[in-house]
Order: C-alpha cells, then structure tokens, then sequence
C-alpha cells in the first residue's frame, strides 16, 4: 500500500508533471525533507514527507507529466518496518466510497466553436492565429504596453519577486526592474490611493489585486477618488489607471474569496469595467485598457487562466473597450455572457443544438460601457433572452441587461428575459453545496427552455 | 459618562472628552510594564505544553495529507512551527477571553479546546464540521468557546477583535480580547485606527503579532518599515514586546504579563512572537523565497516541541511516556480524520439557511 500520493496543491490542481525525485529509492527520509517538485501550469512545488523512514519505492518516474491527483507515487517504509504499513503507521484511510465529489471546479470551455468573425473584423482574417493561455496573454499585454509607453508600472503583493501569486506577472520584474514592478505590502487601501495619486500626476499604474475580493479594502478609492476626479475637477485631471487581478469564485475557496464584483464596479460612472473570457479578448482589451485616459477595473477569472485560445499574431493587437463579440451564431435564443459565465453559455448552445436549438451568444466582454445595440440587434432576431453570470441575481449585470431590453426592444421580445445567476447565498466551501450556488450549463438549458415556452 | 457605571480605573468612556490619561505609567515616563521574567514550567506545566503543541503538530500533519488526497479542498494553511504561540497564550488565558484569528485558525481551535473532529470535518466540508461544512478551513467560529473566527481578510480582524475588547469594556467584565494576526496584517490601515481606538478608550484588548517572518513569499523586510513589531503602537501610547514565540514558556510568561495588564484596566498591549512556519504559507507555495537550510535550521534548533521534550526528558519522564503522548496525539487526530472522512456533505437545503435569522 503506498503512501505517498501525487498531492493536490492548490485549489484547482487536478493533475501535474512529477518534475523531479530528490530523494532516491532505499533513502531515508526525515518528516518535512523535501522528497520530489511537481510542476503545474502555475509553479513548481514541492512535496515533502510526513513521516520519517525510508523511501522504500517510486512508483512514478521524474519527468512524468499529466499525473492526477492522488495517483501513488512512492512508498515510504516507516521505522524500519516492511513495505505494509502497519496499523501504527499514519496514514490516512482511504474513503470508503467517493464521499465528497473532487472539487469542482466550473465546467471547461469544451472545444470552441469558430467564432465569426466580428461584424467590423478586428484584425485580418489570414493573420497569423497562435495558441495561448489568458495568463500569459495578460503578461504580454502588460509586456508590450510597458515596452512602449515607460510610464506604465505594475504594482501590488507579491507581483515582482513571486512572480505573481497565480503567476500573471511572470518574468516583468527580470524585464523591467523593480521600479517598475512593484512588490507592495499588504495595504490595499493604501497602495490603491497611491496609485490613483501617481495616475493623477500623469502616469499610468497597473493595479494588481491578488484577488478582487481584497479591492473591497480599497473600494473606496477606487469609486471616490480614481471613478470621480475627472468630474469634481470640471475635466482638469482624470486618473488614467487599471485595477486589475482575478474576480469571482475559484474553487473551494468559501465565502470571502469567491465574489464577483462585476455588478459593483459596473454600478460606477466614471469607470469602465472589462471582464474578458478569451485570451485574445485579454490581450486586446488589457492593452486597450492600459491606453485609456480613465480608470479600468480589468476583471480577469482564476479558472480561466490556464486555458488556451487562439491569439492573432499581430504587432500592436488592440480591441475597443465597450464592444460586444458574438461568439456564436443561432437564430432561436440570445444567450449573453461574459468572462467564466461563457463556459455555461458554449455548454448550454452545444446541448441546445441536440434539441434543434440554436442559440446565439453575446459575449459582453465590456460591462461598462454597456453595448446594448450589439444585445439588441440579436434580440431583434431572436425575440428571446436569457443572461448568464456567477454573481448575485439583485442587482446583477443580468438585471441591467433585461431593464434595457424592456426599454430598447420591448417589440421585439417574445418572452420575459430570463437570469441565470450565482444563488442568493455566500459562497459555501462544501463541495456539492459550491455547486448548487453557482450556475450551470443545465440551469441555462432550462432557461432557454423556458422562453421558448418548450 | 452615559453608559457605563463600571467605568474602572484608567478606563475612559468611547465618547467622553475627559482628558483625564489615567493609564498607570511609569512616573519617570519609563517602560510601564516592567521587564518580563521568564517563568520556568513545573513539569505538569510542560507535560501539558507538549500535549497540546503535538496535538497541534499532528492535526495539521494529516490535515496536509488529506489535502494532498483532495479530501481537503480551497485554500488550506498549515500552523506547524507556530504551535508554541497558541498554547503559551492558552495556558495564561482564562475562560471568558476571547481569542480571534486570521485563516490560519486550526491551531487557535483546537488550543481554545474545540473538538478536533468538529474542526476537521469542517476541512472536509461535512455536516459534522464546526459550521456545517459552509464556512472550510479559514472560517470557523464557537460561541462556546469564546472563538471569533477564522478570518480569510487579512488585517480584518484587528478591528473586530477590538471590539470584542469594546464590549468587555462595556460590560464592565474581566475579560480581554486576545487579537491574533500576521506580520504582513500588522501593515493593513485598519490595524492602526484600531491601535488608536483601543488606548484612547483603554480597551482591554492583547495584540498578537505572529511574526513568523513572511507573508505569503514575502520577508518582513521587504515589507515593513520598521520591522520591530513591538514598537508598532508607539505613536498611540501602547507597550509592546518582543517575545521568542519558539519557547512556549516565554509566551506564556508574556501572556501572563499583557493579561495582567489589560485587567487591571490599563489598556491595550502588544506582544510581538517570533516565530516560523515551517510549511507553505497555504497548500500552494512553491517557496522560493526562502532557503531550505533555513527552514531545516529553524527545525533543528527551535522546534518549539523539541524543546519542551528535551526538558521532559531531563526532568526524569521516560522515551515510553513521551510515545504514548505522541501516540494519544495520534489517536485523536485518526478518529477526527475518519470522521471527517465519514461524515456525509451537508443536507443541499443548507445552502440557503443562515443567511438572516
Ligand atoms: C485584504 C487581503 N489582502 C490579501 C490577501 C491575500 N493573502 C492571504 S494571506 C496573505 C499573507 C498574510 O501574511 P501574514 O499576515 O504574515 O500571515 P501568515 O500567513 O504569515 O500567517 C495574503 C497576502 C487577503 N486574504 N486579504
Ligand atoms: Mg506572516
């Protein structure tokens, strides 16, 4: 019986690269040595032992990439007892049955469809098209905006010498030095008013919130000085300045860290609030954001960010700030998302279209300003709408988006609008109640249903 | 002077402009507690020490495990080498303080005395855990207890941990808040409006800096201005000390002392323990900031139970009682695994109760 599993190491790790051994076969290991790096698509980590004996066998060889987890990878014999555990040893019984569902993590994006090309292509249709994650096309927007424009700087905890708690800034500071990358201690409220201060002095800060759970501590800045200044000033002095970092639940990760602030920030004239789901989207519209003569809240999704799409390979790839994407074409139902909320949206048109269904997805990609007209001219074609988002239904996005729709297509509409939405609760950390609170593609499913009368 | 007839002394009424500064100093202005002897333990004292640190060790060892197995999902951060921190102030705390902590809470929990299993299983998210399952790792509370949580903001529970102190002082009780945060919360903005309100209205309230040297992967030094933590109250009048949180009887001696103090109605203090965690700073840490000879030299030569086992052994206990203590450990820590392996998720129609009353 092994004991030593390959260990989950973070909230959303399902499997990764068994980098190295650093102990060998027949070893003797003390509790807390470092025993073997596993790798994911975030970082190296390692794994140490909890208890002290030899390592009696690897199972897993170094290099062996896609290990799950919980896959045996070795077998540390205690106390100089043979290879069984013996009742004293300390390990955890296995569960007798698969108790707790593995954490969920939020639907994948399955393969996605080609979208087509937007109304007003955004970039050439033969350029050149290449893969990438949304992390490391929100690096190389960051990237290239502070080649060309040397008062652009990133600040926040922990985004220079980590490299970024979920690595988004990774390689900036060994590129730009430290006076441009800026680690700050654990201060949002006050680092937040220092860059709104610097941007009102001209230049032009990259706010990075670990999470934007914690721009709650600085909500205030952000709403009273950097959203308000242009106005109170009579047009003097605005703050051009992005906030940026992941928004929303991740996985596990219970009540305080899994909010989703689109509907807050959306709520603020004098920002604009972007909320991108593929990579291209995050690399055009981060660099459009980083331009901007405003403030930005740049929400970006911690599930997303290991997930690859196809970028345009052109110099200088910018998209306009408050301009819709229709992401799929259909003619029976509009489905309108943004950002994680996609992944429910794809999902649902793909069962849909097993019915006969074919549904047309907006993605919003801009929350403010709000392309309504891109909402409306499919509406006008479909007569149905159904919103997809994680966060709370008062007050939401989704609310917004029927009131216009009542307003500006009230003819056209054939059906009420229909939310689907994170539950009316804070996020719970058991794994099967997270589920329940967020949404899914099947509730989506069942909306469309529902305002086809079907 | 409206609401509190038990006004004692030194203790001024949140509100009141009296300019009376009652607080008992020192006449010639000098340190007002007075130096901090170091109690030696009696051996019922270490026997206990080491009981309680290596049921902490233990718990947070399995709890690694479990995670490892995905029993134990989110974010997950582990108390080991900070055991000494917990138990010290434990030992000199009485029923009715309060004690309030950040996300890494398991060892506060099991040292305030709540149920292992309970604790547990709420890693695993069960209905048998201490909030059903709904709150995880970094957000369980007992009102039994005198448990505030297990808070995932960093620097948020320094203002409500002096309120827990306010209400102590409202009602006119002995009781004092024992307020628990980081070296990286010690730089949030709330902490000093909070130092503020605590000595203007002399509420009896310890701050607890586990200055454990790094927050997440960054050292004090790349944070902090003025990396003496004990100094952080200064500019408000509050004592402070440096206090090896490594030797669980320097805790305790210093416990007794702030405590002392607090009760005596003479307002906050800070105690400053240095400490080291030897884990991650959560699950996911790839620990490159640090060395590992560092790591393994803090582990060799100030294991906080290291040290109390090498007294128990001078003092004449045996290698088999100390292994039936560690073995006791273990048994209770097995039992909680295998409850909060067991016990089923909670019912789906939690999800929404507990949101208002
Ligand atoms: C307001 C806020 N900002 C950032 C975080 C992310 N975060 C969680 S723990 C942590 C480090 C805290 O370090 P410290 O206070 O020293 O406590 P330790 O983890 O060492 O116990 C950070 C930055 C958070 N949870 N809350
Ligand atoms: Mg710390």
């Amino acid at each position: 019986m092994p004991n030593i599993l390959m260990p989950a190491l973070s909230p959303t790790m399902e499997e990764g690269k068994l980098a190295k051994w650093l102990k060998k076969e027949g070893e003797a290991v003390k509790a807390g040595d470092v025993i073997a790096e596993i790798e994911t698509d975030k970082a190296t980590m390692e794994v140490e032992a909890v208890d002290e004996g030899v390592l009696s066998k690897i199972l897993v060889p170094e290099g062996a990439e896609n290990v799950k987890v919980n896959t045996p990878i070795g077998f540390i014999a205690v106390d100089g007892e043979a290879e069984a555990p013996s009742a004293q040893v300390d390990v955890v019984p296995e569960p007798a049955q698969p108790a707790a569902p593995a954490p969920q993590a939020p639907p994948k994006p399955s393969a996605q469809p080609k979208a087509p090309a937007p109304a007003e292509a955004e970039y050439p249709a033969d350029a050149p098209m290449v893969a990438m994650t949304v992390r490391e096309a929100l690096r190389d927007a960051m990237a290239e905006e502070m080649r060309r424009d040397d008062s652009v700087f990133v600040m926040g905890e922990e985004v220079a010498e980590y490299q970024g708690a979920y690595k988004v800034t990774q390689g900036l500071l060994q590129e730009f030095g430290p006076k441009r990358v800026v680690d700050t201690p654990i201060t949002e409220h006050g680092f937040t008013g220092v860059g709104v201060g610097a941007a009102m002095a001209g230049l032009r800060p990259i706010v990075e919130f670990m999470t934007f759970n914690f721009s709650m501590q600085a909500i205030d800045q952000i709403v009273n000085s950097a959203a308000k200044t242009l106005y109170m000033s009579g047009g003097q002095m605005g703050a051009p300045i992005v906030f940026r970092g992941p928004n929303g639940a991740a996985a596990r990760v219970a009540a305080q860290h899994s909010q989703d602030f689109a509907a807050w920030y959306s709520h603020i004239p004098g920002l604009k609030v972007v909320a991108p789901y593929t990579a291209a989207d995050a690399k055009g519209l981060l660099k459009a954001a980083i331009r901007d003569p405003n403030p930005v809240v740049f929400l970006e999704n911690e599930i997303l960010y290991g997930q690859s799409f196809d970028v345009p390979r052109i110099d200088d790839f910018v998209l306009p700030i408050g301009k819709a994407r229709i992401a799929r074409r259909g003619e029976h139902v509009t489905l309108v998302s943004w950002s994680i909320g996609m992944t429910y949206a794809h999902k649902a048109a793909e069962l849909l279209a097993e019915e006969g269904i074919e549904a047309e997805i907006v993605d919003l990609r801009t929350i403010r300003p709000m392309d309504v007209e891109t909402i409306v001219r499919s509406v006008m074609k479909t007569g149905r709408c159904v919103t997809i988002e994680e966060g709370w239904p008062q007050s939401g996005v989704g609310a917004e988006i029927a009131a216009r729709l009542m307003v500006d297509a009230f003819d056209y509409l054939d059906a009420p609008v229909l939310r689907v939405t994170g539950k009316d609760t804070p996020m719970p950390y058991a794994a099967n109640l997270e589920k329940l609170a967020l949404p899914s593609a099947a509730e989506v499913v069942e909306a469309a249903r529902a305002v086809l009368y079907r | 002077m409206a609401a509190s007839n038990k006004t004692r002394a030194g203790r001024r009424d949140p509100g009141s402009t009296a300019d009376e500064k009652a607080a008992p100093r020192a006449p010639d202005g000098s340190d007002p507690i007075g130096p901090i002897a170091p109690a030696p333990f009696t051996r019922e004292e270490d026997l206990r020490a080491y009981r309680d640190m290596l049921l902490i060790r233990r718990f947070e060892e399995k709890a690694g495990q479990m995670y490892g197995m995905g029993l134990i999902g989110g974010f997950c951060h582990l108390y080991i080498g900070q055991e000494a921190v917990v138990v010290g102030v434990d030992m000199a705390a009485r029923p009715g303080d309060q004690v309030i902590t950040s996300y890494r809470d398991h060892g506060h929990m099991l040292a305030c005395g709540m149920d292992p299993k309970g604790v547990m299983a709420e890693l695993t998210g069960r209905r048998g855990g201490l909030s059903k399952g709904k709150g995880g790792s970094m957000h369980m509370f007992s009102r039994e207890k005198n448990f505030y949580g297990g808070h995932g903001i960093v620097g948020a529970q320094v203002s409500l941990g002096t309120g827990l102190g306010f209400a102590n002082w409202y009602r006119g009780n002995d009781s004092v808040s024992l307020v628990y945060f980081g070296d990286g919360a010690s730089n949030q903005g709330q902490v000093y409006e909070s130092f503020n309100m605590a000595e203007l209205w002399k509420l009896p309230v310890v701050y607890i800096v586990e200055n454990n040297r790094y927050a997440m992967g960054t050292s004090v030094t790349r944070s902090s201005a003025l990396t003496d933590f004990s100094k952080r109250g200064a500019s408000f009048n509050i004592p402070g000390r440096q206090v090896d949180g490594m030797d669980v009887r320097a805790v305790k001696a210093a416990a007794d002392a702030a405590l002392a103090w607090c009760r005596r109605g003479a307002g906050p203090i800070i105690l400053e323990m240095q400490t080291y965690r030897y884990r991650g700073h959560s699950m996911s840490d790839p620990a490159k900031y640090r060395s590992k000879e560092e790591v393994q030299k803090m582990r060799e030569e100030h294991d906080p139970i290291e040290q109390v086992r090498v007294r128990l052994l001078a003092a004449g206990v045996t290698e088999a009682e100390l292994k039936k203590i560690d073995a006791g450990a273990r048994a209770i820590v097995s039992e909680a695994a295998e409850f909060a392996t067991q016990n089923p998720e909670p019912d789906p129609s939690e999800l929404m109760t507990d949101i208002l009353l």
